[in-house]
């Protein structure tokens, strides 16, 4: 099913007799495995509205993310929760949506100081599991009419309903960006630098480590961004702070500094690399003890300790590993038998469980909706 | 505005709540006497009051649990109250409902610098968390006007926003994670010292439901390390139209102001008379702030200023002293002060997009003229959040009610642009009726089954937000 418009949605999922799997760009098949028919959201394309000076875009949830953030470039403004591309991690093929960065929550590095997609999502239209249109927010900044299903909508990976179309704040482009690294940290110092530095007034923008860069060696990267003069001098001010823990190194060539937040974000370290990939999130100081319970093939910390990607043996249980800790982690990429038994989300305490239960009960009382995806 | 009619079996049975309400909390605790419990009739939305049956202070989680498991096998509405400053009625009391405020919850119960957070009790006022840490050069960013007194329950109730949320977001997108008490005394923790959910986002939907999912008790909020500094210019216009270009052009350019603060002429004058800030005499005045280091201050502000320029202020004043900067935002933060001392007044919270400025700015003064009824505009223009503030006289017969109705005009012409009824004061009772104006009854449904499924017996705060047809036959069960 290819809906060409939001009713056509509203038709096919009223009228669907079996589940249905919802499909973006196809480019993240996170969750468990799913069966039935695919409802594609390829026809629901197009920028409905883009005023600059409103910081405010609307867009169907079929368009490709990159048209929208050319769009968006074109006025020097982006998407500020910066979402990560899971292709070459999950070894997929396609283009991703706007709809998909939704349903997932997805967000990158600049998420630390930024906030989440949830955080700049403004409106949602969607189609519920009885095929009943529904809208909730709305296209301005401030909004508290009624309750904030948005948030609720973001991450909720298509099982409460079928997005069809979303409100974004987006806000400027910065006019240059800098990274500042130190090589050779232990993840522990690794930490502390990241945590002096987003404890600073600087607005650090992204905060990360890798026990084992590109070249084996653990690098911590911190990033700034904003006016030229200004850049330069939080550079300077950072550099001092971190003095006490190790040499630091500025890169001021924007381009080489958007490369190295591309790899974080994207998590390049683990492409083409064997073996399940978990995304853990943590109270950032608590990271470094994680990381080492782990006992991982390989480690990148990002959200200044607080995310922890971990590549693990195939099959392995992460959460057994680490024996109760407070946060969650998400199995991202395993083989559709390791998805089948250990459970992609973090399992919820008996209550919060229940409520989950009951909302999907709600929206979707057939259960057909990415039916079993979030387990 | 109605208010269901009080459960007379409820009523009669109020020797029997307080009995048993005695056995779980300390005797000051139960507030029965209905000289006393006039002291909740109450919020800052002052045209409605109404004791309640009994007022309850818990100064515990274990207490709160215990107080709502009483309630709901009682089967006795629960009206949650923070510190009874909401402008729409959200802690308003119907006679046959138990007040639970959490004002003696009010302990810091852990700070963090290293992860940037900080754990209250949610009786704890907005202003004082930032007490407790600004000693360390950090803040809590969401600053509602009211945030010396307002309590951080009804922030997360309302999902409060203020004037510098330009930059730093709302409640919504400063907390962390909540403790909260569901109406069957069950306690929940959802999210915490890390960032995002684990599966729903049930903080999120948890925070601005007005106190009808359930009572949070502790809350987890990310805290901030203060800028170095921070200096506001003042810049004056002729007309509301101009002083809106600006305002778009400033947030086209690439800057991003911590705040845009608008005033116009009737507020302007109010606040000139009252507070004596030296505004200049002009239709629209603007407030922009700018944050960072000295030298970081002064490169945005020459880009903002240079924007200014483009649209012939009348005025243009950039701070040169702390002393200064104190001044510009003297009047502003008096606005509501000041409009007061002229007459009652209603305040508005419709929000619309920006570019919509003029347009609405220019509606509400035609309106004005049609109703009679004097309109002062001061806002966050930066995020479209209007604050149009009604004059009227409540002793004249008739003038709340006409009040209101030019109130709702305006709310609902906010809508039609593309905006929405409330940015961030809450629909509580005041918009409830008007919720029809902005969703459809599919989007209503919606969201009273998450209420159906947080509060099965449709208990805590249940004549709210929602027009009282919709929820008659959920509250009746």
């Amino acid at each position: 099913m290819t809906p060409k418009s939001e009713q056509d949605v509203a038709n096919a999922v009223a009228d669907a007799t079996g589940p249905i799997v919802i499909r973006g760009g196809g480019t993240r098949a996170i969750g468990r495995p799913l069966s039935g028919a695919v409802l594609s959201t390829a026809a629901l394309t197009g920028i409905k509205l883009y005023e600059p000076g409103s910081l405010t875009i609307v867009a169907n949830t079929g368009t490709n993310l990159a048209q929208l953030e050319t769009v968006l470039a074109g006025e020097s403004q982006r998407l500020p929760f910066e979402p990560m591309d899971h292709q070459g991690l999950l070894g997929t093929k396609g283009c991703p949506t706007v709809g998909g960065i939704v349903a997932a929550n997805v967000s990158g590095s600049r998420r630390i100081q930024a906030g989440a997609c949830r955080d700049y999502l403004l409106g949602v239209r969607f189609v519920d599991g009885q095929g009943t249109i529904i809208k909730n927010g709305g296209r301005v900044m401030k909004n508290v009419t009624g309750y904030d299903l948005v948030k609720l909508m973001a991450g909720s990976y298509g099982t409460l309903g079928v997005l069809t179309q979303v409100a974004f704040k987006v806000l400027p482009i910065p006019e240059v960006a800098a990274t500042l690294s130190i090589t050779n940290l232990s993840d522990i110092d690794a930490q502390r630098a990241l945590s002096l530095a987003l404890g600073s007034p600087y607005e650090v923008t992204g905060a990360a480590h890798a026990p084992q860069g590109t070249n084996d060696m653990p690098i911590t990267m911190i990033r700034i961004e904003g006016f030229e003069n200004s850049v330069k001098y939080r550079a300077a001010k950072l550099k001092t702070i971190l003095e006490g823990i190790g040499e630091v190194w500025v890169e001021s060539d924007p381009e080489k500094s958007s490369a190295i937040w591309k790899w974080a974000r994207d998590v390049e370290l683990f492409h083409e690399k064997a073996g399940d990939v978990w995304r853990i999130s943590v109270k950032p100081t608590d990271g470094p003890a994680i990381g080492a319970k782990l006992d991982a093939d390989g480690l990148l910390y990002d959200w200044g300790g607080g995310l922890i990607w971990a590549l693990l043996p195939e099959g392995t249980d992460a959460r057994a590993r680490l024996a109760g800790f407070n946060g969650h982690a998400t199995l991202i990429r395993a083989s559709n038998d390791t998805r089948s038994t250990l459970p992609v989300f973090q399992p919820e305490p008996a209550p919060l469980a229940a409520i989950t239960k009951g909302l999907r009960n709600k929206f979707d009382p057939r259960g057909i909706l990415n039916a079993n995806l979030m387990g | 505005m109605e208010m269901p009619a009080p459960d007379p079996a409820i009523l009669a049975k109020k020797s029997r709540l307080v009995g048993l309400l005695s056995d779980v909390l300390p005797p000051d605790a139960v507030v029965h006497d209905t000289a006393e419990t006039r002291a909740y009739e109450c919020d800052a939305l002052t045209a409605y009051k109404c004791p309640p049956l009994l007022a309850v202070l818990p100064a515990s989680t274990q207490e709160v649990a215990a107080v709502l498991k009483i309630c709901n096998r009682e089967g006795v509405p629960v009206v949650p109250r923070g510190s009874g400053t909401s402008l729409a009625g959200g802690a308003l009391p119907t006679a046959d409902s138990v007040v639970l405020g959490v004002a003696r919850l009010n302990e810091v119960l852990e700070t963090d610098y290293d992860n940037r957070f900080i754990r209250v009790q949610s009786g704890r006022t907005n202003l004082s968390v930032t007490g407790a840490v600004e000693e360390n050069d950090f803040f809590y960013a969401p600053d509602p006007s009211s945030q010396l007194a307002c309590a951080i329950a009804g922030n997360i109730a309302m999902n409060s926003g203020g004037a510098h949320c330009l930059k730093y977001g709302v409640t919504t997108n400063n907390l962390l994670g909540v403790t909260m008490v569901m109406m069957d005394g069950t306690i929940v923790e959802i999210g915490g010292e890390h960032l995002d959910a684990a599966r729903l986002d049930l903080l999120g939907v948890i925070c601005g439901s007005e106190g009808q999912l359930g009572i949070v008790t502790e809350a987890t909020l990310r805290i901030l390390r203060k800028p170095e500094g921070a200096r506001p210019v003042l810049v004056g216009f002729e007309s509301n139209e101009v002083a809106g270009a600006c305002v778009s052009d400033i947030i086209k350019a690439g800057v991003l102001p911590v705040a845009i603060e608008f005033m116009d002429r009737p507020c302007i004058r109010a606040t000139e008379q009252f507070a004596g800030a030296g505004y200049p005499d002009c239709e629209a005045l603007l407030i922009i702030e700018v944050e960072g280091s000295v030298a970081e201050i002064d490169e945005q502000l020459k880009v903002i200023t240079k924007i200014a320029n483009k649209h012939n202020p009348v005025e243009l004043r950039e701070s040169q002293s702390a002393e200064e900067s104190e001044k510009i935002w003297l009047g502003r933060k008096s606005a509501f002060g000041a409009v007061g001392q002229i007459n009652d007044y209603m305040c508005l919270d419709g929000t619309i997009p920006v570019s919509a400025l003029p347009h609405v700015l220019k509606r509400i003064g035609e309106m004005s003229k049609e109703y009679g009824l004097d309109v002062a505009n001061v806002f966050h223009a930066g995020d479209g959040n209007m604050h149009p503030l009604i004059l009227y006289d409540a002793n004249e017969p008739g003038e709340l009610e006409l009040c209101e109705t030019f109130g709702a005009e305006i709310l609902n012409l906010c809508v039609e642009v593309g905006g929405c009824l409330t940015g961030e004061h809450g629909v509580g009772i005041e918009k409830r009726d008007l919720m029809t104006n902005q969703f459809t009854h599919e989007d209503i449904a919606a969201q009273l089954s998450v209420k159906d499924v947080f509060d099965p017996g449709w208990l805590l705060n249940p004549a709210k937000v929602f027009p009282l047809k919709t929820t008659e036959s959920r509250r009746a069960a």
